[in-house]
C-alpha cells in the first residue's frame, strides 16, 4: 500500500514538472492585439505566433488600416496581450479524464450487472440468498462469495477477500447516506 | 441511543498529544548516541514539511485537472471543436483569424450541435435559424442530464460519501471526530470525477467547496506514508488543516484567504505551527496551478479583475445597502435550503435521489437555456459581471450610448459615464430574471447527492445585485449630475461610478451572509482584485451582512447542516440557557445502573472479562475497593481486552482465575494460585476530573479547551459518576430552547 501512494505521488510530480519541460509548440504561444473602433473603421482582433519581445501593434497588426500619420493613435488605443498555453497538458488531461471515467463506468456495469450472472453461472442458484433491500443494488452478494473462496490460491483469495470487504463499507455507507440520511442530509 | 455512535468515534487529544510528545522525546535523547539515530531525527523533523510540499502538489495537480476538465466538459454542451476534441470553446478558436470584433467567439473550427447534426445555424436565422435554436436547446438539456445521471449513478455506487459539500463533516472531523471512509481514496477518485461532471451539467453550484474535501483527501492518503502522522490522530488533523488551506487556496488562486478560511471556518484547534505550514502547503499548491495553467494565459483564478478606478465616500451608502441585501439573502437562504434537506430527509422525497438530481437538473437546463446569463456557467457569469466596460469590450453589458467626442478617453481602462443604450437595458432584464432564477434554484440545488459548493452561486447572486445596483448609481449620477449628491465629485465626463465595483462588494456581501465569513472574506476577495484600495468597502460590506444575517439566526450554512445531521460537533461559541451542575449531566443518573467501576485488586480475569462484556462503555474507572470509591486512574476498554488477550497467549500460568492486579506492589499470591496479571502500564493515572458541583459552563469549557473525551465526576474526592463529551452533547440539544427540530429517536 505504501509503494503504491508513493509511486502515485511521484507519478503526478513528475507530470507537473514535465509540463515545464516539455517542448513547446510554435502553435502554442500567440500574440492577441484588440483594437477598438477608431473613427469609420470597426474594431478588429488581430493574432499572430510571435514571441514577447515583438508583442506590439506594429508587429502584429497587418495589415494597419489607418496611414502613416494615425498609425500612433489607433496603434495607442490598441491592446496586445502576450498568451501562452499548454495543448499537450489539455491533451492528456482530457484523454486520462475521460479513460478514468470510462473504466469507472465499465467497472461499474460490470458490478452491477455481469458478476452476478457470473457468480450465479458458477454456484448455482440455491446458494445464493439474497435478502429483500439488496435485490438491484450493486454488491448484493458480498456476503456470500466470501464462504467459496477458499480453494482457490492465496492471491486471489486476497483480492477476494479486501474486495469484499470494499463493498461491504460502501454498502454501510450507502445505508447511512442514502436510505437512513444520518450523515450528508 | 445516539444514533451515530456506530459511525463516529471521538479521539481523546489530550492522550494523542502527550503521545506525540513521547516519541519525540525519546527520538530527541537518542539523536545523541548515533549518527543514525541523529539522522533519524532531522528526517523526523523534516517529515511535516515534506508532507507540507506533497499535499500541495498533488492537490495542485488534481484541481489543475479538475479544471480543465470542467472547462472543457461544460462547452461539450454546445457544440464540438473539430480540429481535435479535446479542446474547448476558447482553445478551439485560439489560433483562428476568423474571429471578429463583434463575435469574439465565433469560428469554422467550433462547430455547435445544431450545425454539426442538422447543418443549420443560428446566426442565419431565416434559413432555419429556429430549428437550429431548438436543436441546440435540445442537446444542451441531452449532454445536461447524461452528466447528471452519470454523476449520481458513480456516486451512489462507489463512494456514497462523495455527494454534498463536505465542509461540514471536515468541520465535525477536525474537531475531534472520525468518520471511517470519508477520506479515503475511493471518495477522493470518485468526488474528482463527478465533481467534473456536476459542474459541466449545467447545476447551480460551484466546486470550492468540494475542492476542500479533494485536498483533505490527498492529505489523509498521503499521511500513510509518514509514520508521525499515521499513527497520531491529533497531529493528523494539523495536516487536514493545512489542507483546507490548500482547497480554498486552489480554487480562488488566494494562499492567505486559504489559510484564513481554514483558521475562520473549519479548523478547530490551529496552533501557530500550522499557519506556517498551511501556507508553505498552500503557495504550493498554487504554484502548481499556476504552472498547468489551466486558463491559458498564467492567471489563477477566471475572474481576476484589473481595474483600479477610485471610489468615494458618498458610495459607502450603497455598498452599505448592498451588505444588507447580502445579510437578508444570506438569512433567508439557510432557513430555506435547512428545510427543503429536511424535507428531503423526512419525506418519501429523499428515497428519489436519482429522481431528484434528474429533475433538478432538467429544470434547470430548461430555464437556464433562453436567458444567456444564466447559460453560461457561475465563474463566468461572475467574470463578466466583475468587468469594467472599457472601449475594448463589445458585449451586451457594455452596451452604452457611444458619446460623439473620441477624444483620448480610451487610454486606459476607465471610460466616461455615458447613458445607457438599447444593449444595456435588454442586458439589465436579463440579470434581474437570471437573479431571481438563481436565487431559487440553488436553494433546491445545495445538498444534493452530487458533489455540489455554494460559494459561486452566492457570489453570482450578489455581482447579479450588485451590478444592477451600480448600473443604476451610474445612470443616476449620469442624469443628475447637478444635484448636491454627486455635484462635488462626479462632473460629467469623468468616470465615477465603476459597476464592476460594486458587483464584486454584492458579491463578498451574499457570501458573507450565507457562510458568515468575516476576515477570510475580505483577504479572498483582496487578493482576487489585486488592490487595496477597495478594502474598505468590502469591510464595510461583510460587516453589515454579517450584523444583518446574525440578527435573523446565528449560524451560517455549514453550522447549520451540521446540526440538521446531529453530528456530534461541540460549537465553540454556544451558550447555555439555563445553568446547572454537572452532578445533573453526568452518568450514573439516578434512575442507571451503578456505576461499572474495577477495583485495584481483587478482581479475577474472569470477572473483569465479564464486566467488560457486559456492557458497552469504552472505558472504565480503576477504585481503590468497592467499598471507598477513591479513584485510582482509568483505563481503557480497547487496551484492557487487547492486554488479556496478550496475557492469555503469551504469559503462562494467566488462566480465569488470575487475580489483575492495578497496584505497583502486589502481595506475593499463594503457593496454588496462578500468577496474578499485572495491568499497571495500560491504566491512566491522571484522569481528569471536576467535583459534581461544577457549573456546566465550566465543564463545558473544559472538554472544549482541553479536547477531552472523558471526564471523572469526584464528591468530596471520592468517584461520583463520569461524564462524556455525548453527554454533554445530548445536555446541549436538550437544552436549548432553539432547537426543537431535534427528532426525538435521536435522543
Amino acid at each position: 500500500m505504501k509503494s503504491v501512494f508513493l509511486l502515485e505521488a511521484f507519478s503526478v510530480a513528475c507530470f507537473v514538472l514535465l509540463n515545464q519541460v516539455t517542448a513547446k509548440n510554435s502553435e502554442d504561444i500567440r500574440c492577441k492585439c484588440i483594437c477598438p473602433p477608431y473613427r469609420d473603421i470597426e474594431g478588429q482582433i488581430y493574432k499572430q505566433n510571435v514571441s514577447l519581445k515583438d508583442c506590439n501593434c506594429l508587429h502584429v497588426v497587418e495589415p494597419m488600416p489607418v496611414d502613416g500619420k494615425d498609425v500612433e493613435a489607433y496603434c495607442l488605443r490598441c491592446e496586445c496581450k502576450f498568451e501562452e498555453r499548454s495543448s499537450a497538458t489539455i491533451k492528456v488531461t482530457i484523454i486520462m479524464y475521460l479513460s478514468i471515467l470510462g473504466l469507472l463506468l465499465l467497472y461499474m456495469v460490470y458490478l452491477t450487472l455481469l458478476e452476478p450472472m457470473l457468480k450465479r453461472r458458477l454456484f448455482g442458484h440455491s446458494q445464493l440468498i439474497q435478502s429483500d433491500d439488496d435485490v438491484g443494488q450493486p454488491f448484493a452478494n458480498a456476503h456470500n462469495v466470501l464462504s467459496h473462496s477458499h480453494s482457490r490460491p492465496n492471491m486471489l483469495n486476497k483480492v477476494e477477500h479486501a474486495q469484499q470487504r470494499w463493498r461491504r463499507q460502501v454498502q454501510e455507507q450507502r445505508k447511512s447516506v442514502f436510505d437512513r440520511h444520518v450523515v450528508l442530509s | 441511543e445516539w444514533g451515530h455512535t456506530r459511525t463516529f468515534n471521538t479521539i481523546d487529544w489530550v492522550r494523542e498529544k502527550s503521545k506525540d510528545r513521547d516519541r519525540h522525546r525519546e527520538i530527541a535523547n537518542k539523536s545523541r548516541q548515533s549518527t543514525v539515530a541523529l539522522l533519524h531525527s532531522v528526517s523526523d523533523a523534516f517529515s511535516g514539511w515534506l508532507l507540507m510540499l506533497l499535499v500541495g502538489l498533488m492537490s495542485g495537480a488534481l484541481a489543475g485537472g479538475i479544471d480543465i476538465a470542467a472547462h472543457w466538459l461544460t462547452d461539450m454542451k454546445e457544440g464540438l471543436c473539430l480540429v481535435g476534441f479535446w479542446f474547448n470553446h476558447e482553445h478551439c478558436c485560439w489560433t483562428s483569424n476568423e474571429t471578429t470584433f463583434q463575435e469574439r467567439d465565433r469560428c469554422p473550427q467550433w462547430q455547435s450541435w445544431a450545425e454539426i447534426m442538422t447543418g443549420t445555424s443560428e446566426v442565419l436565422w431565416l434559413r432555419g435559424g429556429a430549428l437550429a435554436y431548438f436543436v441546440n436547446y435540445l442537446m444542451f438539456l441531452v449532454w445536461a442530464l447524461l452528466f447528471a445521471l452519470l454523476a449520481v449513478t458513480l456516486v451512489r455506487a462507489f463512494a456514497p460519501y462523495a455527494c454534498g459539500s463536505g465542509i461540514p463533516e471536515i468541520k465535525t472531523i477536525l474537531s475531534g471526530f472520525i468518520i471511517r471512509g470519508y477520506l479515503g481514496k475511493w471518495t477522493l477518485i470518485i468526488k474528482t470525477i463527478t465533481l467534473v461532471l456536476a459542474v459541466s451539467s449545467g447545476l447551480s453550484l460551484g466546486k470550492e467547496g468540494p475542492l476542500v474535501h479533494v485536498a483533505c483527501c490527498c492529505a489523509n492518503i498521503l499521511c500513510h506514508l509518514f509514520t508521525k502522522y499515521r499513527k497520531n490522530e491529533a497531529k493528523r488533523r494539523e495536516v487536514l488543516s493545512a489542507a483546507a488551506a490548500v482547497g480554498v487556496s486552489v480554487a480562488f488562486g488566494a494562499p492567505i484567504g486559504g489559510v484564513l478560511f481554514s483558521l475562520e471556518e473549519v479548523s478547530y484547534y490551529f496552533p501557530l505551527k500550522t499557519l506556517w505550514r498551511s501556507f508553505f502547503a498552500a503557495l504550493v499548491a498554487a504554484f502548481t496551478l499556476r504552472s498547468i495553467n489551466p486558463f491559458g494565459n498564467s492567471r489563477l483564478v477566471l475572474f481576476y479583475v484589473e481595474f483600479h478606478a477610485p471610489w468615494h465616500l458618498v458610495e459607502l451608502g450603497p455598498f452599505i445597502l448592498l451588505g444588507i441585501f447580502g445579510g437578508l439573502w444570506g438569512a433567508l437562504f439557510i432557513r430555506a435550503n435547512i428545510a427543503w434537506c429536511r424535507i428531503r430527509k423526512s419525506t418519501r422525497l429523499g428515497h428519489y435521489p436519482v429522481t431528484e438530481v434528474l429533475v433538478v437538473t432538467a429544470l434547470t437546463g430548461m430555464l437556464a437555456y433562453p436567458n444567456s446569463y444564466t447559460r453560461m456557467g457561475g465563474a463566468e457569469l461572475i467574470s463578466e459581471l466583475f468587468n469594467d466596460c472599457s472601449l475594448l469590450d463589445s458585449s451586451q453589458l457594455c452596451g452604452y450610448k457611444q458619446s460623439n467626442s473620441t477624444s483620448g478617453a480610451g487610454v486606459g481602462n476607465g471610460l466616461a459615464d455615458r447613458p445607457a443604450g438599447v444593449g444595456l437595458y435588454a442586458a439589465l432584464w436579463q440579470l434581474a430574471l437570471a437573479l431571481v432564477f438563481k436565487m431559487m434554484i440553488t436553494v433546491i440545488t445545495f445538498g444534493m447527492k452530487v458533489p455540489s459548493g455554494l460559494f459561486i452561486p452566492s457570489m453570482a447572486v450578489g455581482a447579479i445585485a450588485g451590478r444592477l445596483l451600480g448600473v443604476g448609481m451610474e445612470q443616476l449620477a449620469y442624469y443628475n449630475h447637478d444635484s448636491a449628491i454627486f455635484r462635488g465629485w462626479c462632473s460629467p465626463g469623468a468616470d465615477c461610478i465603476t459597476p464592476g465595483l460594486y458587483a464584486m462588494v454584492g458579491a463578498a456581501a451574499c457570501l458573507g451572509g450565507v457562510t458568515r465569513m468575516t476576515v477570510s472574506l475580505v483577504v479572498i476577495m483582496f487578493e482576487l482584485t489585486g488592490g487595496l484600495e477597495y478594502i474598505v468597502p468590502l469591510m464595510a460590506a461583510t460587516m453589515t451582512s454579517k450584523w444583518v444575517a446574525d440578527a435573523f439566526g446565528r449560524e451560517g450554512i455549514y453550522e447549520a447542516h451540521i446540526r440538521l445531521n446531529g453530528y456530534p460537533f461541540l460549537e465553540p461559541k454556544e451558550e447555555f440557557q439555563h445553568s446547572s451542575l454537572t452532578a445533573d449531566v453526568m452518568r450514573p443518573r439516578r434512575s442507571d445502573p451503578p456505576l461499572a467501576v474495577l477495583t485495584q485488586e481483587g478482581m479475577t480475569v474472569e470477572e473483569v472479562e465479564a464486566l467488560v462484556e457486559s456492557t458497552h462503555y469504552s472505558g472504565f474507572p480503576v477504585v481503590v475497593s468497592q467499598d471507598s470509591h477513591r479513584l485510582v486512574g482509568f483505563v481503557l476498554r480497547r487496551d484492557l481486552l487487547i492486554s488479556i488477550d496478550n496475557a492469555r497467549k503469551r504469559q503462562e500460568g494467566v488462566v480465569g482465575a488470575s487475580q489483575v492486579v492495578f497496584t505497583e506492589h502486589s502481595p506475593a499470591p499463594a503457593d496454588d494460585a496462578p500468577p496474578p496479571l499485572r495491568l499497571r502500564g495500560i491504566v491512566d493515572l491522571s484522569p481528569f476530573t471536576v467535583t459534581d458541583h461544577t457549573p456546566m459552563d465550566i465543564t463545558v469549557d473544559i472538554f472544549r479547551k482541553l479536547g477531552l473525551r472523558q471526564c471523572l465526576v469526584t464528591h468530596n474526592g471520592k468517584l461520583l459518576g463520569i461524564i462524556t463529551k455525548k453527554d454533554i452533547l445530548k445536555h446541549m440539544a436538550n437544552d436549548c430552547q432553539q432547537r426543537p427540530r431535534l427528532h426525538p429517536l435521536q435522543l
